[in-house]
């Protein structure tokens, strides 16, 4: 029994071996850095090694910094990158690699702030959303509103974009506990939508029956909506560009691969991620 | 030996049933080995699950992963706050919520699915009684998830509306939905210790001059006492452990306060929506599982315990299991 056994599998497992075919010459392209980017990079690796088998590609987090100075060991092909590269970041590139480095925005990343369509509220500063999210300004009278008691929606921790809005809204604060965390996006604008207290954030692309507020860099600056064309023009405070970066410009595989990612393809993997592309939609 | 061979001799016919026989006996020990294997791996897999969890959760106890250990998960600040410059791991508010929520699910349960046993038990004709019970026990087969968007869509909004409250998903909110899902069970477990109470318990009472409200409430309610017991405990552990209707209806903040109408956090659904992101092997993926132990044994001890009455109340009505 047992020797039949053991026979078999053996059998079998010699066929599967001779089934799979040869190796052919294969690349690898490495790519490297923000978390942010992780699920996308995943994403354009994996549809990009099906349409092109001859191609591998690995695609490993660690943070922007870490990315960054993978490209400057010369680790990675690519670092992916959610800030922009520092001035002595570059200085070293060149010292290390004797390279400039080359700069490819591969999408944007911006967050509306909703409120419930019948808030008066006509605009925020910067400033304000984040003391209403740390629960600092807990009135709406306080920023222009009907009073009433503003109530807070957002993503759980484990999204980026939680992080994201912690990050550069809330100055890595944290928010208060009477903060409500739900899953998705979805259920924060269908939350404020049912709220006339309340007030969330997310992507532009979920707004539906609520108001999106116009957000002013500081008290004196002019309130700028959350459209795609603000986003584009870089005059809406809660967005930026997210980048990939190569040492010197990006040849052979690596150029089809940044080709690739730029094409509609590509960029159509940007906005299933929740992020937009570069050209807007 | 010799008798047996001497018997096959003189049966000539016997000789087919004889292999017969040794093939029947040869599918009993076969299918008795299959059972036997499928069992010792429904039950190894459970251990796999537990020693798996363990071993998550279990470096806690020696190791400092990024500054959580077993003693941060009651250290002050009593704030849930996993993922922040400085975490805060305090598991109280969510120990709270948990409790919360459960109890007024249990408020809300345990009288509806307590007097619908009683009645279908006691007073239902039988054709009512053979609607009403798997109408009832067909509540058991909604998926959770569709009780969760039914409180989050229509009974967050009502409730809002109907009492003013400040918080549109709240524990009130969650206890509702989660109510509903566990009253099949309460009434289940509860209308089978009353029908298994023996019919001359009855007749004794009505023979001596009960009413049938009296019979059903002084003498086989109480016969039935830990029967309905294990019922109230196997709906408790179900509310407990229970995690999309909580993840949904409830707010998921991390309020400490008493109060049903504020927005509320649970043990299952922090575990349900935070672990899909935490770093593998660092400090809030530890406290995660150390979170997921502490539902595993609560939910456990009451299993348990539901059993445990179960069978007391087999004693206590025939005398022996």
């Amino acid at each position: 029994m047992t020797k039949k056994f053991l026979t078999l599998s053996l059998l079998l497992s010699t066929l599967l071996l001779l089934g799979c075919p040869a190796p052919a010459e294969r690349q690898t392209i490495t790519i490297k850095g923000s978390d942010t980017l992780l699920q996308v990079g995943g994403r354009w690796a994996e549809l990009y090694m099906n349409a092109h088998p001859d191609v591998t590609i690995q695609v490993t987090g660690g943070g922007s910094g870490t990315g960054i100075v993978a490209l400057i060991d010369g680790t990675t092909d690519i670092c992916q990158s959610s800030r922009p590269i520092k001035q002595e970041e570059k200085d070293k590139l060149k010292a290390n690699k004797n390279a400039d480095v080359s700069e490819i925005p591969v999408a944007l990343d911006a967050l509306a702030v909703y409120v419930h369509k019948d808030n008066p509220v006509a605009a925020l500063t910067l400033e304000q959303v984040g003391k209403i999210f740390m629960g600092e300004i807990t009135d709406w009278k306080d920023v222009g509103g009907m009073p009433g008691h503003i109530v807070l929606y957002g993503r759980e921790n484990s999204s980026g974009t939680y992080v994201y809005f912690k990050e550069h809204v809330l100055q890595n604060k944290d928010f208060p506990p009477a903060y409500q965390a739900l899953p998705g996006t979805g259920g924060v604008v269908d939350a404020v939508a049912k709220d006339k207290n309340g007030i969330g954030y997310g992507g532009i692309g979920y707004a539906k029956d609520i108001k999106t507020v116009p957000i002013k860099k500081d008290a004196a600056s002019a309130p700028v909506e959350p459209s795609m064309a603000n986003v584009l023009n870089n005059s809406y405070p809660i967005s930026r560009q997210l980048f990939w970066y190569t040492a010197g410009a990006p040849q052979g595989a690596v150029k089809d691969l940044v080709d690739w990612v730029l094409g509609p393809d590509g960029q159509k993997v940007v906005s299933e991620k929740g992020f937009y592309p570069l050209k807007g939609e | 030996m010799r008798s047996s061979q001497a018997v096959s001799q003189v049966l000539r016919p016997s000789d087919v049933t004889d292999r017969h026989l040794k093939r029947r006996r040869m599918l009993d020990r076969l299918a008795e080995a299959l059972i036997l294997g499928f069992a010792s791996v429904a039950i190894a897999i459970i251990l796999l699950i537990f020693i798996y969890v363990g071993r998550e959760a279990l470096p806690l106890l020696w190791d400092n992963a990024e500054g959580a250990t077993i003693a941060s998960t009651f250290a002050p600040p009593v704030q849930w706050q996993p993922v922040s410059i400085n975490p805060r791991y305090n598991v109280i508010p969510l120990l709270l919520g948990t409790l919360k929520v459960t109890l007024i699910a249990m408020l809300i349960a345990t009288p509806f699915a307590l007097a619908a046993a009683l009645f279908t038990s006691e007073f239902a004709p039988v054709r009512l009684r053979e609607i009403i019970k798997p109408a009832i026990e067909l509540l058991a087969g909604i998926p959770s998830v569709v009780m969760g968007f039914f409180a989050l869509i229509v009974l967050a909004s009502w409730l809002q509306s109907q009492f003013g409250l400040a918080f549109r998903l709240n524990a009130l909110n969650a206890g509702i939905a989660l109510a509903l899902a566990i009253i099949p069970i309460i009434y289940t477990v509860s209308e089978d210790a009353l029908t298994s109470v023996p019919q001359h318990y009855r007749e004794a009472s009505l023979a001596l001059g009960a009413s049938k409200i009296q019979t059903a409430v002084r003498v086989v309610f109480p016969a039935a006492m830990p029967g309905i017991g294990a019922a109230m405990i196997l709906g408790f552990g179900r509310a407990i452990g229970e995690t999309m209707i909580v993840l949904m209806a409830s707010g998921g903040a991390a309020i400490v306060s008493l109060s049903p109408f504020v927005s509320t956090r649970t043990l299952s659904a922090t575990i349900a929506a935070e672990l899909g992101e935490v770093v593998s092997g660092g400090g809030h993926y530890r406290i995660l599982f150390f979170l997921d132990i502490l539902l595993f044994v609560v939910t456990s001890i009451l299993n348990w315990a539901g059993d445990y009455y179960n069978r007391r109340m087999r004693v206590r009505l025939f005398g022996a299991e």
